[in-house]
């Protein structure tokens, strides 16, 4: 453990090129899934939130049990659609950080879309009258809700890119864990344990738990600010 | 500011209320009220605690369904005009946003001028707190900012659910004149309140609700000197009424 | 006006930087053992400075190499299970295949030994011995290049390793160094090639115990995917790096291949 210690600090003050791009990549690939699940996740929340058709529950369960997506099988069923014989294989798409920015997109877009349905339906509950009483139309009703609970939807959108982050499965598989192209940090963390470098696996690993606390130490800054306004 | 009282071709006014009746889990809290309002005026509903007030008050904005009964507004069901009339709550809602913000949703939602942000803060005296936060304002800023918020849609009855109650004195009195200036523009007021001094500055008639009934509706300059009703003169009279 | 600049941003993120649109790059499906002895780490930027040709080299168990090529997903397989790339070629999947290199397995198990099979050469009585001794054994139980070896061994000794999964026989279902890695923490002997084992960086205790049986060779093979079968293929990038391989030129390049001054791989492609 301390050998990993010494190892993270060292990679990361020696300006090390290859940890650089490889964190770089794991930032770029998981950020964009979070925005693309943000995109989706969110209005879909803020429906089923807001909504009272039938089978809602059964879309209640659905949306939740999706959380426990495992990465293998979002990566294996990605795989399947992207590979060169898959429907969409003429995209010429399986091994880029595209493919993975997909996987994990659909990795987390449940996990967004579930834990904002929550969040929305809290600030609806206290909402629903007065937007009865202005005749507001649903989009106005799923606009407003989304722009009030912004800050409450920052921790969900931290709570997928914290899965998306971390996850291995999905993007071993669609990305290859090809060196200076698909490498991000949980497969370089993979092969190094593969490799027996387990101080090396170690210290990587290390230098991940940073890099989510100084995103979430950011997420946590804009919160508070926010607190103070009452917009929380 | 400008009314959109003529904007419509038929008139909400008069209003009428037949036999409506209310069941809230299977507790009758309206039971059978009967009501004929006018085209003008400032109307106070009042009564004891759990007379209905306040659900009359949702039953006309057409936000809930009455177990039976009729409610016209001239020849409309309360749902089908909500938008042409504006509640304000006993505790206002405000978005999560700055003052100006609050009066901005509204004028982008309904469609309005958003020109007139400025002059409807003016209005309500929150023009030096337009770029503040919503939800720290104190109790009657609020209250003042959902009237601004209410006047924004033009309404042409403006319904009011204990706005003052548990604000202080100033605070009650900008209210009342916001509401009385709204009245006197041609807005129809139905306000529902406990404080008989605030009946007796702003009302031109008064609804007595007891037992989920009208106990009487008599012009203010009879009701207070002289309530027809046995409830009403008691209630006046500071006796608990149940 | 904020949500058009994170679309614009979704979609910069999402196109920009695509290495794949390069043309001159290939995927190379391959073993986990040539890419953790770090061989391609030193022999593609050798290929890619004469050639211009990035190689991209997706590397997993020889089972799954082959399913990913057979679904055309690489341009080129390098793998270590002759029959079965013998079976790509013949099923129309690849172009051709030739003999490329060869190292050899070994058996590491604990300095304590267990079974006594330390300093043995005979692969098959060594297994026997483990297997009678009731010794732990990690099997990579993946249908790897290693396991299809290890399975073969096996069939040799005449012992059915499988009878006795879960209790002395232990299939890690994972790639040699996970398997290295889970051997190890437990005591087992593994059947590992002996190009990830001097490159392993967790031995521990462990120690060759079995080595230089022939049975022990371990050949492999590169083969082009057939275009016929995948045309999506890149013909020309893929057959220009299997011509370089074999090359008296590449063939070099394998075999200045050291770490810890010892020789990995041994080029063996036919030179004519």
């Amino acid at each position: 453990m301390g050998e990993a210690l010494g190892l993270a600090v060292g990679l990361v003050l020696s300006g090390d090129a290859d940890l650089l791009e490889i964190v770089l990549l794991s930032l770029r690939v998981s950020l964009t899934a979070t925005a693309i699940a943000c995109l989706v996740g969110l209005p879909v929340g803020a429906l089923v939130a807001i909504g009272r058709f039938r089978g809602r529950n059964a879309v209640l369960i659905l949306m939740n049990a999706l959380m426990g997506l495992p990465p293998v099988v979002v990566g294996l069923l990605v795989y399947l659609h992207l590979s060169r014989s898959g429907p969409l294989g003429f995209l010429g798409l399986l091994y880029t950080p595209t493919a993975m920015i997909i996987a994990q997109a659909i990795l987390i877009t449940p996990i967004v879309a579930a834990l904002s349905r929550q969040v929305l339906e809290d600030l609806h509950i206290e909402y629903a009258e007065q937007f009865r009483s202005l005749c507001l139309t649903r989009w106005q009703t799923v606009q407003a809700l989304l722009w009030d609970a912004r800050y409450s939807l920052l921790t969900v959108g931290l709570a997928g890119f914290g899965r998306a982050v971390a996850e291995v499965g999905a993007v071993i598989i669609v990305g290859g864990n090809i060196d200076h192209l698909t490498r991000v940090m949980t497969t370089a963390i993979a092969l190094e344990t593969s490799k027996g470098d387990l101080a090396l696996a170690l210290a990587l690993g290390i230098i991940l738990l940073v890099i989510a606390l100084g995103v979430n130490a950011a997420v946590q800054a804009v919160r508070m600010t926010a607190a103070r306004q009452a917009y929380v | 500011m400008k009314t959109a009282l003529s904007a419509h071709a038929t008139a909400l006014l008069p209003l009428t209320v037949r036999d409506l009746v209310l069941r809230v889990d299977k507790a009758t809290v309206l039971d059978g009220v009967n009501l004929d309002l006018g085209g003008r005026g400032c109307t106070m509903i009042m009564g004891a605690n759990g007379a209905g007030k306040s659900l009359l008050l949702k039953l006309l904005h057409g936000l809930m369904p009455s177990t039976s009964g009729r409610i016209s507004w001239g020849e409309h069901a309360p749902s089908e005009v909500t938008a042409r009339q504006a509640l304000v709550f006993q505790k206002p809602v405000l978005l999560r946003r700055s003052v100006a913000a609050n009066i901005d949703f509204v004028l982008k939602a309904r469609g309005k001028d958003m020109t007139r942000r400025d002059a409807l803060l003016e209005h309500v005296g929150l023009s030096h707190k337009a770029g503040q936060p919503a939800r720290l304002l104190s109790g009657g800023e609020a209250q003042r900012l959902a009237l601004a918020r209410a006047l924004a849609t033009d309404p042409e009855v403006l319904l009011l659910d204990e706005p003052t109650a548990s604000l202080d004195p100033a605070s009650v009195l900008a209210i009342e004149s916001i509401v009385s200036e709204a009245c006197s523009r041609g807005v129809r007021i139905i306000f529902v309140t406990h404080d008989i001094g605030q009946a007796r500055r702003i009302a031109d008639d008064v609804v007595f609700l007891h037992r989920g009934r009208v106990a009487e509706h008599t012009a203010a300059a009879t009701f207070f000197p002289e309530p027809h009703s046995d409830a009403a003169r008691n209630y006046l009279s500071g006796k608990i009424v149940v | 006006m904020l949500k058009r600049s994170i679309m614009a941003s979704v979609a910069v993120l999402l196109l920009g930087g695509n290495a794949w649109a390069q043309d001159q790059s290939i995927i190379v499906q391959s073993t986990t053992s040539t890419a953790n002895s770090g061989l391609f780490d030193y022999m593609l930027p050798i290929f890619q400075k004469e050639t211009g040709i990035q190689v991209n080299v997706v590397a997993v168990g020889t089972g799954q190499a082959i399913k990913n090529a057979e679904n055309c997903d690489g341009d080129v397989l390098l793998v270590h299970a002759k029959a079965a790339e013998e079976k790509f070629v013949a099923a129309g999947f690849g172009t051709k295949r030739t003999d490329l290199m060869y190292n050899d397995f070994v058996i590491v198990g604990p300095a304590a030994d267990p079974a006594g099979v330390g300093g043995m050469q005979d692969v098959q009585g060594a297994l026997a011995q483990i297997a009678e001794a009731g010794a732990l054994f990690a099997s990579r139980g993946d249908d790897s290049g290693t396991h299809k070896k290890e399975m073969a061994l096996w069939a040799d000794t005449g012992v059915d390793p499988l009878a006795a999964s879960g209790t002395w026989y232990r299939e890690t279902g994972s790639g040699m160094g996970a398997t290295l890695n889970t051997g190890i923490g437990m005591g087992a002997y593994v059947l590992t090639d002996r190009a990830t084992w001097i490159s392993f960086e967790n031995k521990q205790d462990f120690v060759i115990q079995v080595q230089g049986d022939e049975d022990l060779f371990n050949q492999y093979g590169v083969i082009p995917v057939n275009p016929a079968k995948c045309p999506a293929v890149k013909v020309d990038a893929a057959q220009t790096f299997a011509d370089w391989l074999v090359s008296a030129e590449g063939q070099e390049v394998i075999a200045g291949f050291k770490i810890a001054d010892q020789q990995l791989f041994f080029p063996n492609a036919p030179q004519n």
